[in-house]
């Protein structure tokens, strides 16, 4: 039982990866191999300001979920957006 | 056409055919001067499309290819040699022009929460340059080229008229611009020339992203207007059709609201036991 729900969560979670990519790939117009964990929107995948707003937009859409200011600002990396909303989706 | 659709679909084919005009402040696919700007087009209008600096330009290039858009130009409205030259420009193309929407507004994020009362000066005026005097500066030079009258759409919110959390200096600053539409109206009638405003429901757009918690003024006009939801840039883009057409010829001065109702609203339904 544990077991399954580990195994479910690790599913969602990279289910939950690949939409986020497709979002960044098709939004920053970057390769998916550069969409690493670590990237970071900005000092890496090449946005700028607004990038970064509608980014959060887009992740809000594809989700449905409400991303607060407060929240949007710690979204700064790929991995930083996958494990938000991966709790929120939860 | 199901809720979901609404002003998806452009309503009023071929009512723009022949009118030619400047379409100033889209951002991006979410902009309410992108509703506006399909919306036109959709009807059969020319459009010109202007932007901001660097960073909406690439942003708008693609946009304007999609529209079919003829010139694309920049303009800051703080520089009067910008505006002159976006003129010039469309002086050149077209001679005269028909119509402008003028969907430009600025105020520093910071002041776009908290107190009203700590506006700084420095803000303020700037606030008040971009988002009210533009407006003036452009409907100056656009007399110039509507030989035959024509139509200038600006758009505004509710926070001018009433107190809307965080909006603050823009609610004040919306509150002149819809004056200055009534002055302009004035000035500019006897040369055939109308002068309106749509004030629109508060849409999910980037310039809203820059005020403070603005998923509550969504949720809040969704529950509140006797629509009992938000509306789309693509609404606006319809209604901005008669305002810019000859629907509207007889119309001048006016504040035409877009908002599912919500303006009409004293209180919040708290039991919607009434609703279907």
């Amino acid at each position: 039982m544990t077991n399954n729900g580990f195994v479910e969560k690790e599913k969602n979670m990279s289910d939950i990866a690949d939409r986020v990519r497709k979002i960044v790939v098709e939004h920053l117009n970057v390769e998916a191999d550069k969409v690493t964990d670590k990237a970071s929107f900005i000092d890496d995948l090449g946005a700028d300001s607004l990038d970064q707003v509608e980014l959060v937009m887009a992740f809000e859409e594809e989700f449905s979920v409400e991303i607060p200011d407060d929240a949007a600002e710690t979204i700064q990396t790929f991995g930083n957006a996958v494990e938000f909303l991966t709790k929120a989706t939860s | 056409m199901g809720e979901e659709t609404l002003g998806e679909e452009t309503l009023g084919k071929g009512l723009m055919a022949g009118k030619r005009g400047l379409i100033m402040g889209v951002a991006n696919k979410r902009s309410i001067a992108y509703g506006i700007a399909k919306a036109v087009s959709d009807a059969g209008g020319e459009i010109a499309l202007s932007y901001q600096g660097e960073v909406l330009k690439r942003r708008v290039e693609p946009l304007a290819e999609e529209l079919g858009c003829e010139v694309l130009v920049e303009c800051d409205v703080t520089d009067d040699a910008a505006i002159d030259k976006t003129f010039d420009v469309l002086r050149q193309k077209w001679g005269k022009i028909d119509f402008i929407v003028h969907a430009i507004g600025f105020s520093n994020k910071e002041e776009l929460e908290g107190r009203y009362v700590n506006t700084s000066a420095e803000n303020f005026a700037l606030t008040m340059n971009i988002s009210v005097y533009s407006f003036t500066a452009i409907a100056r030079r656009a007399e110039a080229l509507m030989s035959d009258g024509g139509s200038l759409l600006t758009l505004t919110y509710n926070g001018s008229q009433k107190v809307i959390p965080n909006y603050n200096v823009m609610g004040v600053a919306k509150a002149a611009l819809e004056a200055s539409v009534r002055y302009l109206a004035a000035d500019l009638g006897p040369s055939s020339i109308r002068v309106n405003s749509i004030s629109a429901g508060a849409i999910k757009t980037l310039a809203a992203a820059g005020i403070a918690d603005f998923r509550t003024m969504l949720n809040y006009q969704e529950a509140t207007a006797p629509l009992r939801r938000n509306v789309s840039a693509g609404e606006v883009g319809n209604a901005a059709l008669y305002l810019l057409s000859d629907l509207s010829s007889g119309v001048t001065g006016e504040l035409h609201y877009v908002d599912g109702g919500y303006n009409i609203m004293g209180m919040s339904v708290l039991n919607p036991k009434g609703d279907a």
